[in-house]
């Protein structure tokens, strides 16, 4: 009552309100002008946020003349090269949808094109906390609950793709019923229960539909709230730069240069996506026509997310044994057991590092990737694996495409996958390494200034210049870290554990370039 | 020390956190680091500078903002003036091009506009911030300490062990109805039965797919490859199973020069007069194995690239699968129609736990190794 004044406008007397009813003033307070800091690389969560918001609204619009039944039915629309082919009510609802609705193709291609721009800003964002570091002390957990949200996005787009009960679709279910049949004790049950039977039976296009948008999306926003609001406790990461400390953030306040740069944002992605919806052409499932477990054609690829799955399939050995008479197939087994190694090293990364390290601080500075070749060579060599396995997918299409032989495609990429990640890792780290030393001979010897200068005995120098001191700062701020050394706990002993984090951390970082100091900088000076 | 016991008397263990909480590790701390010199001077924009570029950069704003609102009405003027008519492909292109693209104006104009004002408008000093230590402050994490402890005294969860572990069994056995109720996902019979046999029985005429064609042996000239079903999957309906039995009975049927067909010992009358019928499903996850090369009798998987010897009983020459394709025995009727021996003598398709417990006892396992003859 005291804090209305005798004239007030309208917009303060619904603020007071709403106020008076919400106590929402303590959260504007306590939010209102927090820091955000700036860089073109942590707008990549952004378009994530952003993508599945396009993804939740045309996908609301689908749902409502979307039919997820297997029931046969005869095709009566309108695309003319179908008509009257017996087909699922599903796929004769998603051609109905794109020929027969009003903005309902546009929907569609707008619902598949924010899923893949969604997966991709997922894998580019998870690349960048991972490159920078930005997984440390206090940021494990949000790191997991990220990457839980990469899976979740995966197993959105496959439910997705298998919806129309296109001949692709289908194929690629039929894929997904062999790999569980490969699951030695359970598989054959578990495909028997998910299918209602035998493949493909009637049931799989409504359970999937139920997952795809009920349980799955749930999931998906549950985990982004969890996502976003640890995101705000922690506080997001800052590059090292002039005035940016571990103990401070320095940017854009929410209200109000965030705000709107994030609002208009959304905009950008969103019209993006509608401008891509309606002018490419995306998965005509019109061509490839209804499901058949007998049909397929050539070329025959998932969508590019779950390639690398596919890829692992082709690149397999082609093992089995008997054992008392039970079948194990060692050539789907291995595969699933490769990827879920690298998906179990990738999700504990934060955790094995920090082990490592022994470090307990916090860390809010985002590191630049050369500051920590391991960690960067490392990363390297698993993107190295991933996109081995994703181009594995299209071994069929490289030697049609280059006119090669397919099997020696695969062997190729057999040796890539694993000599090449050896090789990728090795040579990341020596060019981190390589790319320090030249901060350093920056910082110590300055930067060739393009000046050319002829000597009165005629020799030619070229002017070497110093950084000013704000930009000298980013060359020179960041931490290493020693090896440790092998010491008897409180006990006196020296347990097996203990040799293990020496022996990583001599390899995570024996080669090491030091941040540079005053000393060596006076000592540089003495020298000219 | 003493002033941590002072802030916290009841909780030892604060203190060893505290420690911790400032445990470099195996960072290297350095004696004569840089001094951070601090936020560099703050450069003015454009904007700031001269009053007719702020002046210009405000109209560039709101030109995009009408932009947007033109193409919201764009939309709903393509919704209405550029109709779908039914059966004319053209109309959907253009009625999803220019509705898309109006949207898309619509949209992009708030974006557009907003970022220009924020980037050329709004005030671009940068804001600092104090960052604090992400756990909670030392008085709350007693209080949250001392809230647990006191539950647990009210309530007596500690105490009473048998009222504690009874209700955590019964936690634990509540979910179990939940992964029987699961059980009806699927029919009552058993998966294994369920997915070992095929509708392929003694005389079934082999038919064309998807014609259901009977194929008569003289039909079926040299060199060419046939998709084929059991003749009387046709009278199956959709809605009846058709596509499920379908997937069991697919069969690929090819006549090659006898020159050519190396058959085992056993297997010679699987085969009638250089024709033979292999299972369609591949021997790896369950693709149909569609691509035939005439030249090297090699039929090859689209999905994984898995490749068979069709003119060795369909032996794995490269890719992923094991096992060969199984055969269908075939011969033909009194009317000269290719017919089904009988049922694939193996089940067909991927390999699952179960499979060798289906191994028909007339079934005829090839000898040599199939990795020798692998590429």
């Amino acid at each position: 009552m005291t804090t209305t004044a005798p004239r007030t406008s309208f917009t303060a007397q619904a603020s007071n309100y709403l106020d008076e009813r919400t106590s929402i003033s303590t959260m504007v307070a306590a939010l209102g002008r927090k820091v955000f800091p700036d860089h073109w690389s942590f707008m990549l969560g952004e378009i994530i946020l952003y993508s599945f918001v396009a993804i939740l609204l045309s996908g609301t619009f689908l749902t409502f003349f979307f039919e997820p039944s297997m029931t046969a039915v005869h095709y009566e629309g309108s695309y003319v090269p179908l008509k009257g082919v017996e087909m699922s009510a599903a796929y004769a609802s998603t051609l109905d949808l794109s020929f027969d609705i009003r903005g309902g193709l546009l929907m569609r291609q707008v619902h598949h094109w924010s899923a893949l721009l969604f997966v991709a800003a997922i894998g580019l964002h998870m690349l960048r906390v991972f490159f920078t570091g930005a997984f440390r002390k206090p940021r494990e957990i949000n790191w997991v609950v990220g990457f839980i949200l990469f899976i979740l996005a995966m197993a959105e787009g496959f439910t997705g793709y298998s919806l129309p009960d296109d001949l692709l679709s289908g194929n690629g279910l039929a894929i997904i019923n062999g790999m569980i049949k490969g699951i030695p004790l359970v598989g054959t049950w578990i495909s028997y229960l998910l299918f209602g039977g035998i493949f493909p039976g009637d049931d799989i296009v409504p359970r999937l539909f139920v997952l795809h948008i009920m349980l799955l999306p749930a999931l998906v926003i549950a985990f982004i709230g969890i996502h976003l609001v640890l995101m705000v406790v922690n506080k997001h990461t800052q590059f090292a730069g002039p005035g940016k400390t571990n103990d401070n953030v320095v940017g854009a306040p929410i209200m109000p240069l965030f705000a709107a740069k994030a609002g208009s944002f959304f905009f950008i992605v969103f019209g993006f996506l509608v401008a891509i919806g309606s002018t490419f052409t995306i998965l005509p499932v019109w061509d490839f026509g209804p499901y058949d477990p007998s049909p397929v054609s050539a070329g025959t690829q998932p969508d590019w997310y779950i390639g690398f799955a596919d890829g692992a399939l082709r690149l397999a050995p082609g093992l089995e044994s008997e054992i008392f008479g039970l079948t194990l197939s060692w050539n789907i087994l291995l595969p699933i057991a490769v990827l879920g190694l690298f998906i179990v090293l990738v999700m504990f990364y934060p955790f094995i590092e920090a082990w490592i390290t022994k470090d307990k601080r916090e860390h809010h500075i985002a590191e630049r990737p050369r500051n920590n070749p391991t960690r960067t060579g490392i990363g390297a060599a698993g993107v190295w694996f991933y996109a081995v396995l994703w181009a594995a997918a299209s071994s069929d299409l490289i030697a049609t495409h280059f006119h090669l032989n397919v099997f020696q495609v695969t062997w190729a990429l057999q040796a890539a996958l694993i000599l090449g990640t050896i090789i990728v890792y090795w040579l990341t780290k020596r060019i981190a390494l390589a790319l320090q030393k030249k901060d350093r001979e920056i910082l110590l010897h300055g930067y060739e200034s393009g000046n050319i200068r002829r000597l009165p005995g005629g020799e030619f120098i070229e002017v070497h210049e110093q950084l000013d001191e704000y930009s000298a700062w980013k060359l020179k701020a960041y931490e290493s870290y020693a090896p440790v050394m092998v010491r008897p706990n409180a006990k006196g002993r020296i347990t097996p554990a203990t040799h293990l984090r020496a022996a990583l951390s001599r390899w995570f970082f024996e080669d090491r370039i030091e941040p540079i100091t005053r000393s060596e900088i006076e000592a540089s000076k003495h020298d000219h | 020390m003493s002033a941590d016991d002072q802030s916290a008397p009841r909780e030892p263990s604060v203190d060893e956190h505290s420690v911790v909480l400032h445990d470099r590790g195996a960072a290297i701390e350095q004696s004569d680091a840089f001094e951070n010199p601090g936020l560099p001077p703050h450069r003015p924009r454009q904007t700031d500078l001269h009053p007719h570029k702020e002046r210009r950069a405000e109209r560039q704003v709101v030109g995009w903002f009408l932009a947007s609102m033109l193409g919201s009405v764009l939309a709903i003027v393509a919704y209405i003036a550029v109709p779908i008519e039914l059966g004319n492909m053209a109309s959907v292109r253009a009625n999803n091009l220019f509705l898309g693209l109006a949207i898309a104006l619509g949209l992009l104009g708030i974006g557009i506009g907003a970022m220009h004002w924020a980037r050329q408008l709004m005030s671009s000093h940068e804001v600092v911030e104090e960052r604090h230590l992400t756990r909670g402050s030392e008085p709350s994490r007693a209080r949250a300490v001392e809230i647990f402890q006191l539950g647990d005294e009210e309530s007596g969860f500690s105490r009473r062990s048998l009222i504690r572990n009874t209700l955590i069994g019964a936690i634990a056995l509540v979910p179990l109805p939940a992964v029987v109720l699961f059980r009806d996902l699927a029919p009552q019979q058993d998966a294994v039965e369920a997915i070992a046999h095929t509708m392929w029985k003694p005389g079934t005429r082999l038919a064309l797919d998807p014609s259901g064609a009977p194929i008569k042996a003289t039909d079926v000239t040299m060199g060419s490859a046939f998709h084929v079903i059991p003749e009387d999957l046709t009278e199956i309906g959709h809605n009846e199973g058709y596509l499920d039995q379908k997937a069991l009975a697919a069969v690929l049927l090819v006549r090659l020069p006898p020159e050519k067909l190396h058959e085992e010992p056993g297997r010679e009358g699987w085969s009638y007069d250089g024709i033979v019928a292999y299972s369609k499903i591949c021997t790896h996850v369950g693709c149909p194995v569609a691509l035939y090369e005439q030249q090297t009798h090699h039929l090859l998987c689209p999905c994984h690239q898995s490749t068979f010897d069709v003119s060795r009983h369909a032996r794995v020459v490269f890719g992923p699968a094991k096992r060969p394709l199984p055969q269908l025995p075939i011969t033909v009727d009194a009317d000269g129609y290719l017919v089904a021996q009988r049922d694939f003598t193996e089940p067909i398709g991927a390999s699952f736990f179960e499979r060798l417990h289906h191994i028909d006892p007339e079934h005829v396992p090839l000898t040599a190794a199939e990795t020798e003859t692998r590429a």
